[in-house]
């Protein structure tokens, strides 16, 4: 009798163990959505950018021993009824200066519309070293029908761009956000609190 | 022996009979013997929605099915010969045969394991009935990547339940393993003295416990995203589509292997009885096995290196999965070297052994081949990667089950199975699955990419011969069916041992195993 | 897949069946290993396969050499008593530690190709590569040139009616032109699932995903059209968005390029169209052409794919105010398959299709759209 409490008193301990360890790794699985995006910061992966404090960048020399040739495009995704374009295809910059450009867009709908843009740099080594103190693809952008809008955006490219990139191309995916636009203001601060530290946090 | 025998009578006096002892049972071996019709029964159905698919590929053109149902017979087929076949089977032979093992009475909880089998079909009927809805079943493939899943109707949402409570069923069950094992050993079954199946299987448990919840976070993720408007993987949040991949491949890698190293543990079971001689280097096994399982963990990306990663990544997760080379290639040597100077015999069990270790080392090759990252990209989503697979997963995994049907069968069920018709099952698998898989290698190579229902004319050829043989492949089957309704009806008696010099508690209990075996502990030397 | 282009199909058609008993057909049959490649990449990848697949080989042939063996020699028939040996620590160390320095040995050639393939520094063109459900996207950034390439293959090649010709799926209406002996640098992404931009004999593969930007770089050497597919599953038309290329001496290269820059003459014609006033019938048998664009989710009879597609007849977007029905033909329906057609279709080709879906399948809204009523939507 008191061995079978015994076998039933450790079943029951191991058991304790086995489920907390499946609440854990279920725990794991969401906890891979922010682990993911700070390995994406560090590394690039995905060509994620990172963006910075104006007053941080100014800081770094500017190398004018460098050149860079900077590519910008564009593209609406996911049935967002606007055009969108840069100002400028393509411009050459020294690593380390502070550089502004823009992007145009118009709602050519008959209906105001509310977009996000998704900012991705390739090669996705240099992604890292791309940092943008000004960008529209902070925020959601909402745009009255037949709007025209001047969107701009002011970037730095890091003197620690890895040697042998000379070439970098900045793009911008402006998707339809309307489904997230109900989210309110606050939210949306906190998230882009959040998105800058954990940039600021791995590059001082 | 004499105590099994009273037990057994005793339970037949007040034990549901008909219908709802299966429903009811707490039994090990009825629910191993549930586990394993189960399986055989979504092989047979994923087999034939395989035979959809080929018969589709037999010629170029669209002749039986439109490309959308065609995506939900491929996404279909994969998930239940994954999580209806494979892993069930295995459950059920992990049912019978690990208390056997052991010297235990029963599994640990023999309530909970009712209940881990008892979700299965429903999991099943609610998968399968979303054929049935407006929109089709799931078609985006069984990886379900986003954000082309978040694009499915109502069958999606129906799979994504399935596959919650799928994952509760292994989970439960590996649980169960888990304790039986630590548990339930009978005295002196030390962890190193148990057989190679128990240890594969105490692995595969916690692999399962470990990675089940990540791709039921995955599919929750994916449920929101679908419904209650979070953005985890649609970029207009702010949400990321590779990420999904990133989680999903997270659980699939390890899933890869809870797939095989059963498989791996039936095969080092059937080898040394056939050879008449020990399994070489037992420890050397357990510590490959382990190996294995501890680097599918850090391997995940292989999976996706076409998605763009830094070339650190790329070249991290090429070493890394180059590296499982490396036990893998110690498992195939010591079977090699078990059946090295024994007295060989060649039963159905054992012709299924040999196979597997040939097969299986085609699609391991094929494997290494594929985590060259830089060929990878010449490979990736092409028919190579659905021959590799399928010589891992059906002459690794599948035929590992055949074999270890007929190994035990006679245990089971008391009689000798028809060798004759043993041997023509297996002669008539091995042979129809190179016809229908070794051809898609080439198909691959020469560009023909995964998941299509259609195809350009110079990949005609060898899909007519992948088809004709994926018809014999399927009707093979049938024999293997009839074979085991043939030995459980009748045949000639097998003896308590079955085989010559087995080595295994199993072979020390009567044939049939009784209903109640090792209610006194055996003793082991 | 344009109906408009029956006579020429048929005529392709019979020249491609013509062609298919010829001796030697332009794509390999029975090819048992990766195609002729056309690329540096392309090269380096197959030296490497054919390596490690001679390496593979060479170790299967001696491991299942001694497993053959010893189902030969060592059967029980030959009277023999089994050997009781269970391990041996000297073999299994050396067959622990040589697999590892064979595969240092594969490791070194591979981290160098990949290594070469991540270098897209120093290119000479950059092409941006968007793909779409269910075709591709091409846009020269610096020329200000931009297309869509769609599959060519008419439907009834696919569905048996016509003999099928000889690069049955993989034929485009605009195929990418590239100059050959360039650096080409491709900028990859997707408008709303993920796709994968592929041409087996570049050596050439990236995923497209929507928001992300993806590159990769081929230099092709020898001039000539090459075929590929899209290579991750994307949906429904997943086997029919194949990718065509044709490279081009620089010099006929910079030609063409300069040919699609003017464009004047399509203009023109499209500004004519957009002038003229249009009866219905024309309408109407312009509608039935340019709705190959809509049957492959819609179905060739308007009744869709219910509960994944819908159906256009009878829908009350079809029968309802016209437009209602053309916003949505134009800018697409966000979060569904449906894209807008506003960027690849010209004001008379909506007006027709528009005027097609709104008559045709049993629909009687019995209205025309002309295309200035389209230019004034936009």
């Amino acid at each position: 009798m008191s061995v079978a409490g015994q076998a039933q008193a450790s079943n029951r301990r191991l058991i304790g163990k086995l489920v907390l360890l499946v609440f854990a790794m279920f725990g794991f699985g969401f906890a891979l959505v922010p682990l993911y995006d700070v390995f994406c910061d560090i590394t690039g992966l995905n060509g994620k950018t990172g963006t910075a404090d104006a007053n941080s960048i100014t800081k770094d020399a500017v190398d004018r021993s460098r050149t860079i040739t900077v590519e910008f495009t564009g593209n609406t995704a996911g049935g967002l009824p606007w055009e969108f374009r840069p100002a400028v295809a393509k411009m050459q910059v020294h690593p380390g200066a502070l550089t502004r450009t823009s992007y145009f867009a118009r709602n050519t709908s008959g209906h105001a519309g509310v977009g996000r843009a998704i900012p991705s740099v390739t090669p996705s080594e240099a992604a890292a070293h791309f940092k943008k103190t000004e960008c529209f693809c902070f925020t959601e952008q909402t745009l009255e029908a037949g709007e025209l809008k001047e969107m701009p955006v002011q970037f730095v490219v890091e003197s620690d761009l890895p040697p042998g990139i000379n070439t970098v191309t900045l793009s911008y995916a402006f998707f339809n956000a309307e489904k997230y636009a109900r989210r309110t203001a606050d939210d949306e601060a906190q998230v882009n609190a959040a998105r800058t530290s954990n940039i600021r946090g791995d590059r001082s | 022996m004499a105590t099994a025998d009273v037990a057994h009578h005793e339970e037949h006096h007040h034990h549901p009979s008909g219908v709802m002892r299966w429903i009811t049972t707490t039994n090990h071996k009825d629910i191993g013997t549930l586990y394993l019709c189960f399986s055989l029964s979504m092989f047979l159905l994923g087999g034939l929605m395989a035979l959809v698919i080929r018969a589709e590929l037999f010629q170029p053109g669209l002749q039986v099915v439109d490309p959308h149902f065609f995506n939900q017979m491929t996404t279909m087929h994969a998930l239940l010969m994954v999580f209806g076949a494979i892993m069930p089977g295995f459950v059920g032979f992990a049912n019978w045969m690990l208390p056997m093992m052991i010297g235990a009475p029963d599994m640990a909880l023999p309530r909970m394991n009712n209940w881990s089998f008892w979700i299965l079909p429903f999991a099943f009927t609610m998968l399968l009935s979303s054929l049935f809805t407006a929109g089709g079943g799931p078609a985006a493939g069984w990886t379900l990547y986003a954000p082309l899943t978040i694009q499915g109707g109502m069958g999606v949402d129906m799979t994504i339940f399935a596959i919650h409570m799928m994952g509760i069923s292994s989970i439960l069950g590996a649980i169960n393993i888990i304790v039986t094992i630590f548990n339930m050993r009978a005295p002196g079954m030390t962890l190193m003295k148990m057989p190679l199946f128990v240890w594969t299987w105490l692995i595969t448990a916690f692999l399962l416990i470990a990675v089940m919840p990540v791709l039921a976070g995955a599919v929750t993720m994916l449920l929101t995203d679908r419904h209650f408007g979070t953005a985890f993987f649609d970029p207009a949040g702010g949400g990321d589509p590779v990420m999904f991949q990133h989680i999903f491949w997270f659980f699939g890698h390890p899933e890869v292997y809870i797939m095989i190293l059963p498989a791996f543990g039936i095969i080092s079971e059937i080898i040394p009885t056939f050879s008449r001689k020990p399994l070489f280097g037992y420890t050397a096994m357990v510590l490959a096995t382990a190996a294995i399982a501890f680097l599918s963990f850090i391997v995940w990306a292989h999976h996706m290196f076409t998605v763009g990663m830094p070339l650190t990544g790329e070249l991290f997760f090429m070493y890394s999965t180059m590296l499982i080379a490396v036990p893998t290639g110690v498992k195939v040597f010591n079977w090699v070297s078990t059946m090295w100077r024994g007295a060989l015999t060649f039963e159905t069990p054992m012709l299924f052994a040999v196979a597997v270790v040939f097969l299986f080392t085609i699609g391991g090759f094929s494997g290494l081949m594929l985590a060259i990252t830089p060929a990878d990209f010449q490979y990736h989503d092409t028919y190579f990667v659905v021959a590799h697979f399928h010589y891992v997963l059906f002459s690794g995994a599948a035929m590992a089950m055949m074999g270890g049907a007929y190994y035990w069968l006679p245990k089971w069920t008391g009689h000798m199975y028809d060798e004759k018709l043993g041997k023509i099952h297996f002669w008539l698998t091995t042979i129809f699955f190179n016809v229908t898989f070794f051809p898609q290698h080439f198909l691959g190579l020469a560009g023909m990419p995964r998941r299509i229902p259609d195809y350009a004319l110079q990949f005609t050829e060898f899909n007519v011969i992948s088809s004709i043989g994926a018809f014999g492949l399927g009707f093979a089957q049938l024999l293997f069916v009839y074979v085991i309704v043939k030995c459980v009806r009748g045949g000639s008696k097998a003896t308590d041992t079955v085989w010559e010099a087995p080595r295994g508690l199993e072979w020390t209990v009567p044939s049939p195993a009784p209903y109640h075996t090792f209610e006194t502990p055996p003793k082991i030397a | 897949m344009s109906p408009f282009r029956v006579s020429t199909a048929v005529a392709l058609a019979w020249s491609g069946a013509a062609l298919s008993v010829a001796p030697v057909p332009a794509n390999a049959a029975w090819g048992l290993n990766l195609p002729t490649p056309v690329s540096p990449i392309g090269r380096e990848i197959l030296e490497l396969h054919n390596l490690i697949m001679l390496i593979c080989l060479i170790i299967f042939i001696v491991v299942f050499g001694f497993m053959f063996y010893s189902i030969y020699a060592h059967r029980k028939s030959t009277g023999r008593e089994a050997a009781t040996f269970a391990h041996s620590t000297k073999a299994e160390v050396v067959w622990t530690v040589i697999p590892f320095i064979i595969l240092i040995g594969m490791a070194i050639p591979s981290t160098a190709t990949l290594i070469n393939m991540e270098d897209t520094s120093k290119s000479d063109l950059t092409i941006k590569v968007t793909g779409y459900q269910w075709k591709w996207q091409y846009e020269y950034l610096d020329h200000d040139v931009s297309f869509y390439s769609s599959l060519a293959t008419p439907r009834e090649q696919i569905v048996g009616l016509q003999p099928k010709g000889e690069h049955y799926l993989l034929e485009v209406d605009n195929p990418l032109v590239i100059p050959t002996n360039r650096k080409i640098r491709l900028l990859v992404t997707a408008n709303d699932v993920i796709h994968a931009w592929w041409v087996p004999k570049f050596g050439a593969k990236k995923d497209a995903i929507p928001g992300y930007i993806n590159e990769l770089w081929t230099k092709v050497e020898t001039p000539g059209t090459y075929r590929g597919q899209c290579a991750e599953l994307c949906g429904k038309d997943h086997g029919f968005m194949p990718i065509v290329v044709e490279a081009k001496s620089p010099e006929e290269f910079d030609a063409w390029l300069a040919g699609r820059k003017q464009g004047s003459s399509l203009e023109h014609a499209a500004a004519t169209a957009a002038a003229k006033q249009w009866s219905e019938s024309e309408l109407m048998a312009r509608g039935e052409e340019v709705y190959a664009h809509c049957a492959a989710c819609h179905g060739v009879d308007g009744k869709g794919l219910p509960g994944a597609f819908p159906a256009i007849a009878g829908s009350a977007v079809a029968t309802g105010p016209v437009e209602d029905h053309l916003t949505l033909v134009m800018d697409g329906k966000p979060g569904t398959a449906m894209q807008g057609f506003k960027g690849q279709l010209s004001d008379i080709e909506i007006a027709a299709v528009v005027t097609y879906q709104r008559n045709a399948f049993g629909n009687k809204a019995g209205d025309t759209v002309q295309p200035s009523q389209v230019q004034s939507l936009r």
